[in-house]
Formats: structure tokens, C-alpha cells, sequence
């Protein structure tokens, strides 16, 4: 299933990417899905059901939450009152008694959360490992004997934990010797160090290689790499966009995205999460009424979204978008950094999942740090561009460039999954994590939890609710074997908190099952069942848009 | 066998307890503190509704009576 040579005559033509799903490669549940070419412009439109869920929980658990949060803040209180009079050993940064008469260093109050809650529950995270994060790996054991303040480890390490936090999508953490044969190789002919930036000395043929490579894969005319995926947005945002430009960004946006938008001095509008209408009354009021005092024109207005939510499971709304920003004459910036590699037939991405056009988006952003089990970020795009990039940007200007076994790796993960390498892994891969994914949320949705998030995204968030259970699914997931990501408040709405697993294509059904009885006991046990529809034969029961794309 | 049954669904009502009122975090002591409070204040409004109570149920049934037991007396 190799992709057919796509690069003639310079330009990528749409219809190759049709060939490519028109042969039967875009199966989904062992249907493969006719496409539909719709006349000249978004040629192939799957009107496929568009199912995501955001249950609300029962009242009592919101009231039963922020009881569960009043209880902590009280004795919180208790706690800083027996620090502040001396009744009890401080444990956190204070400033010298010679500087007690000056301005206070440290804002007690801002860490008023960290100091009293998290505190409490911090020997569920920042947990060392030391193994390859794959399927499965090994945990040092730590205990703490002064309430997680210090913790000392035992030396004994806890083997073969289920690793369901890794964003090891498509199982390219691994460190099978055959497999990484070629890394070994780049390894012992470039060694580690680059030890400079990309404009001066650190611009390798290996990165020319890869740039080709991800151009290809994206069906994109040209594409540039950088070593890091979080200054990838942070440091091209500011270089395409600046004072009176416009950008609107998804409400729950990572923080490399909100860095950038901040940074770049342009004036921010947040709308709604995945909200079409949102999106759409605040086009219609910029282009109204321009900018906030001289009422002209912005210069540029961008839409940052991304493919996957990390925290909420969610796609974005492609299609809709895209139309919308056609209509306004907007620019799109999609962060692909969850889906490139995890959805799609063939793992290119939201772009494919949608059936659309590349040249729809104006900026494809993505990192390698999850799919490709690698480091770094990459932009695609149009030639002119990357060509402005790879001038302008803060990264290629000031930042180290990506070392060369890791661009190697890449290099192997990508041609793995397009199949140039001569072997049909990387579309096995693909397909085993849409049957995992499928697989896992079904039978989580039948035993009754909530979860959030489309039902294609790897990304399951399991909502705990509750803080005092946060502390205590994480540490009995760790007794029966089970590694998880548990998310608090700062990073999710103060009542929302969740585990999130990351479901991957490594993991065997053998593994799911354990996970999910495991799921099943914690859950009776916890009392995490919060789900009124427990069964999913009745998807009428779930909130349900079809999409239909107007041009 | 059925001790330990019980034994270990209360142990599970307890740990619920202590999951929904978030002192599962605290430590021991604070959790004593917890628990003194909580039993103090829970004794004390199952001691007012034990007293009060049935005084105001009698009390608002006799209101109740006469005002309909009346109104059928004066139609004769």
C-alpha cells in the first residue's frame, strides 16, 4: 500500500489523495466508506456521524465536589495558620530573617492550592520510570515518610506496569534492536551533538531528508522542522502574526499555542470550545468592526485550533471550520500534535479523517514527541511559507536544530507507516489503534463511566469528579499494576477532574482486558459509575450532529 | 464468613465517607479533628430532631384539626 510517487510537477494534486483512500484503505469497522466526490472544491466529503459525549453528572457530585473542596480549603487554612504562628515546621521556600522587613519574595496565597492540596496527593505524579516507555515499563518504587514533601526510594522497581498514560500512539517507543538499526547507524555517523542553531552551522542533509519525508507523508508542498514541539508553536506563532492581527483560539488550547498567541503582540479572542457559532459571531463582529479604536481592517485574523484535545478527547470540527474561514477570508492554524499518526486511515491526520484537502489548512502544525516516538515539531505548508520560516523564525534563528538519530528515527516511523519501507506495519499499526480505541471505549461505556471525547480519539478522559478519589484511583491503579495520568484542577475545570488514558497501538487485547477489569473493580469499589446510559446499543441516547458541509 | 462480609461492606461505607468529604488526603490527626467534628455536629442535630420534633408534629396536627375540625362544627 505504498503511497503512489505524489510530488509532479511541484505540486500535489488532490486526486492522488483520492486514489489512495479510493483503494480501500479507509476502512472503519471493516466498512469500507465510498467517497463522494462533490464537483470542484473539497472533492471527497465521507459524511461520516460525528458522535462525541460530554455528560454532565448528577447534581449531587458537583455539590458532593465543591463540599469535598470546601473540606480541603478549611483545613488549608488550619494548616497555613499552624505554619504562619510557628506551631509546625515549614516545609516550603521562605525568604532569610534578613529579609523579612523587605517585599514578600514568595506569594503565599497563589501557592495556597499546591501548598495544601496537591501536596497532599503528589506521589502520583513525577513518578520515575526506567524503562522505555512502551506497552509496558518499570517504575522505581518511592515512599515518603513526611507526607509527600521528600520522598526516598527503596531501590526495589515495580515491573511490567500497564502503561496507559503514554502518548506512545502508534507503538514507535521501542526498542526492538531491528527495528532501530538504522538509528544505531545515523548514531555512530553523527554522534549526539549539534551544537548549533539551523541558520549557522546546524543544518544537516539529514534535516532535508526528513523535511522531504514529512512534506510527502502531509501531501503538503514543503515543510520544516524544529527540535522542539512546544517552540515549534511558541516561536512561529510571534513570527506569523503581530500587532493588528487578530487571532481567535479555541478555549481550551495548550499552553504552547496561548504562549505563542501571547507573545506575538496580536489581540487575542477565545471562542467556545469546538463552537461553530462562537467562532462565527466573533468573525462576523471582527470583520464588522475591525480594530478596537481606529476601526480598520486586521491586518490577518488566524484561527488556532487543534486536531485532538488533549484533555477532553475531542476532534475539531474540520469541515465547518474551514468553510467558515473560506467564507471570512480567515487563516487556519491547525496543531496536529495528538492526531498526526492517530487518526485517519492512513494516520495522516484530522485532515484525512475528514477526507479533506491539505491545501485547505493554511498552517499544519504537528509534533513528533507522540506518534513517532521521537522529539520535535514540525510546520507544513506552502512552499512560500516554510521558505518565510525558515527565515523569520525564532527557532531556526536562535534555537539548537534536531540531532540526527532522532531525525533518523522519524525518518524510519514515517516510511514504517507509508509503507516505503516495504511492509504493511505502519497501516497495522494504525488500524490496531482504531480497533484498541474502539474497543476500549465501548466497553467503558457499557460498564457506565463518563467519558469525554469523540469516539475515534486515542485520547479517553475518565472523569473522576471528586478530589478526594484522585488520589486514590491513581494509587490503587499503581497496586494492581496499572499506570495512569490523573488530571487536577489546574489543568482542568476545577469539577472536572479525570484520569486520562492513552490508548496505543502496542497494547494487546490481553492488556486491555486486565485494564478494563481492573477498571471495572476500581470503579464499583470508588463508586465512579456516574453514567445515567450505561448501555451503548441505543446510540440514540448519545448526542448525535451530523455533519452537512455548505459551501 | 458473614462477619467478614459485613465487616467489610461497613469498612467500604467508611472509605466512601471519607472519599466524598475529601479527608481521605488529610493526615491521621487532622482526620481525628474530622471526624470529632463531624460525629459532634451530627450528634447534635439528631439530639434537636429527637427533642423538637414530635412536639411540632403534635403541635401542628392539632393546629391543622381544629382549623378543619371546627369549620365542620359550626356547619351543623
Amino acid at each position: 500500500m505504498a503511497n503512489p510517487s505524489a510530488v509532479c510537477n511541484g505540486h500535489l494534486h488532490h486526486q492522488k489523495q483520492n486514489n489512495l483512500l479510493k483503494s480501500g484503505t479507509s476502512k472503519k469497522n471493516g466498512i469500507t466508506k465510498g467517497i463522494k466526490k462533490n464537483g470542484v472544491s473539497n472533492g471527497s466529503l465521507s459524511k461520516k456521524a460525528f458522535i462525541e459525549h460530554f455528560e454532565q453528572a448528577p447534581m449531587y457530585v458537583a455539590v458532593l465536589t465543591f463540599v469535598g473542596f470546601g473540606v480541603g480549603t478549611i483545613f488549608g487554612y488550619l494548616r497555613d495558620f499552624m505554619r504562619a504562628w510557628g506551631l509546625e515546621k515549614r516545609n516550603v521556600a521562605t525568604e532569610r530573617e534578613q529579609q523579612k522587613d523587605f517585599v514578600p519574595l514568595y506569594q503565599d496565597f497563589e501557592n495556597f492550592y499546591t501548598r495544601n492540596l496537591y501536596m497532599r496527593i503528589r506521589d502520583n505524579w513525577n513518578r520515575p520510570i526506567c524503562s522505555v516507555p512502551g506497552p509496558q515499563f518499570d517504575l522505581m518504587e518511592r515512599v515518603t515518610d513526611d507526607y509527600n514533601w521528600t520522598f526516598r526510594f527503596t531501590g526495589r522497581t515495580i515491573k511490567n506496569v500497564i502503561n496507559m498514560g503514554s502518548y506512545n500512539y502508534l507503538g514507535f517507543a521501542e526498542t526492538d534492536a531491528d527495528a532501530l538499526k538504522t538509528v544505531a547507524k545515523e548514531l555512530q555517523k553523527y554522534g549526539t551533538g549539534i551544537c548549533s542553531t539551523r541558520q549557522e552551522m546546524g543544518n544537516l542533509d539529514k534535516h532535508v531528508e526528513l523535511e522531504k519525508l514529512v512534506a510527502r507523508f502531509l501531501g503538503v508542498e514543503d515543510a520544516m522542522v524544529f527540535g522542539m514541539g512546544f517552540a515549534t508553536n511558541s516561536m512561529n506563532i510571534p513570527a506569523l502574526v503581530g500587532k493588528g492581527c487578530l487571532i481567535l483560539s479555541d478555549e481550551l488550547n495548550h499552553t504552547s499555542l496561548v504562549l505563542g498567541a501571547r507573545l506575538s503582540g496580536a489581540t487575542i479572542r477565545i471562542f467556545k470550545h469546538n463552537n461553530i457559532q462562537s467562532l462565527e459571531s466573533l468573525l462576523r463582529d471582527a470583520i464588522i468592526y475591525g480594530q478596537p479604536r481606529s476601526r480598520r481592517a486586521w491586518r490577518k485574523i488566524i484561527i488556532l485550533v487543534e486536531g485532538i484535545y488533549s484533555m477532553e478527547g475531542s476532534i475539531v470540527r474540520l469541515p465547518e471550520i474551514v468553510s467558515l474561514k473560506r467564507k471570512y477570508k480567515a487563516y487556519l492554524y491547525l496543531d496536529e500534535a495528538h492526531s498526526i499518526g492517530a487518526v485517519g486511515a492512513t494516520g495522516r491526520g484530522v485532515v484525512e479523517y475528514f477526507g479533506m484537502n491539505p491545501d485547505d489548512v493554511d498552517v499544519l502544525m504537528g509534533t513528533f514527541t507522540k506518534s513517532f516516538g521521537a522529539a520535535g515539531g514540525y510546520i507544513a505548508g506552502k512552499k512560500d511559507l516554510v521558505d518565510f520560516l525558515r527565515t523569520h523564525s525564532h527557532s531556526a534563528v536562535y534555537a539548537t536544530s534536531m540531532c540526527p538519530p532522532v531525525a533518523e528515527q522519524i525518518i524510519r516511523a514515517m516510511k514504517c507507516l507509508m509503507g516505503l519501507d516495504g511492509t504493511t506495519q505502519g497501516l497495522q499499526r494504525v488500524q490496531k489503534l482504531g480497533k484498541n480505541t474502539r474497543y476500549f471505549r465501548r466497553r467503558l461505556h457499557e460498564m457506565g463511566f463518563i467519558i469525554y471525547g469523540n469516539d475515534d480519539s486515542p485520547v479517553v478522559p475518565l472523569l473522576l469528579f471528586m478530589p478526594g478519589k484522585i488520589g486514590a484511583f491513581a494509587r490503587r491503579m499503581l497496586e494492581k499494576n496499572i499506570g495512569v495520568v490523573v488530571v487536577g484542577f489546574p489543568a482542568t475545570p476545577i469539577t472536572e477532574s479525570r484520569a486520562r488514558f492513552c490508548v496505543s497501538a502496542a497494547h494487546t487485547r490481553e492488556m486491555l482486558d486486565t485494564v478494563l477489569n481492573a477498571l471495572d473493580e476500581l470503579g464499583d469499589f470508588l463508586q465512579l459509575k456516574y453514567s445515567r446510559y450505561s448501555k451503548s446499543a441505543h446510540p440514540e441516547l448519545y448526542e448525535e450532529t451530523r455533519f452537512e458541509l455548505e459551501d | 464468613m458473614d462477619i467478614k462480609r459485613v465487616k467489610d461492606y461497613f469498612y467500604w461505607l467508611y472509605f466512601q465517607y471519607l472519599l466524598i468529604t475529601c479527608s481521605y488526603v488529610l493526615e491521621p490527626w487532622e482526620q481525628s479533628m474530622f471526624h470529632t467534628i463531624t460525629v459532634t455536629v451530627l450528634a447534635m442535630v439528631l439530639y434537636t430532631a429527637y427533642v423538637f420534633i414530635p412536639i411540632h408534629v403534635r403541635l401542628a396536627f392539632e393546629f391543622f384539626s381544629q382549623m378543619f375540625g371546627g369549620q365542620s362544627e359550626s356547619t351543623v
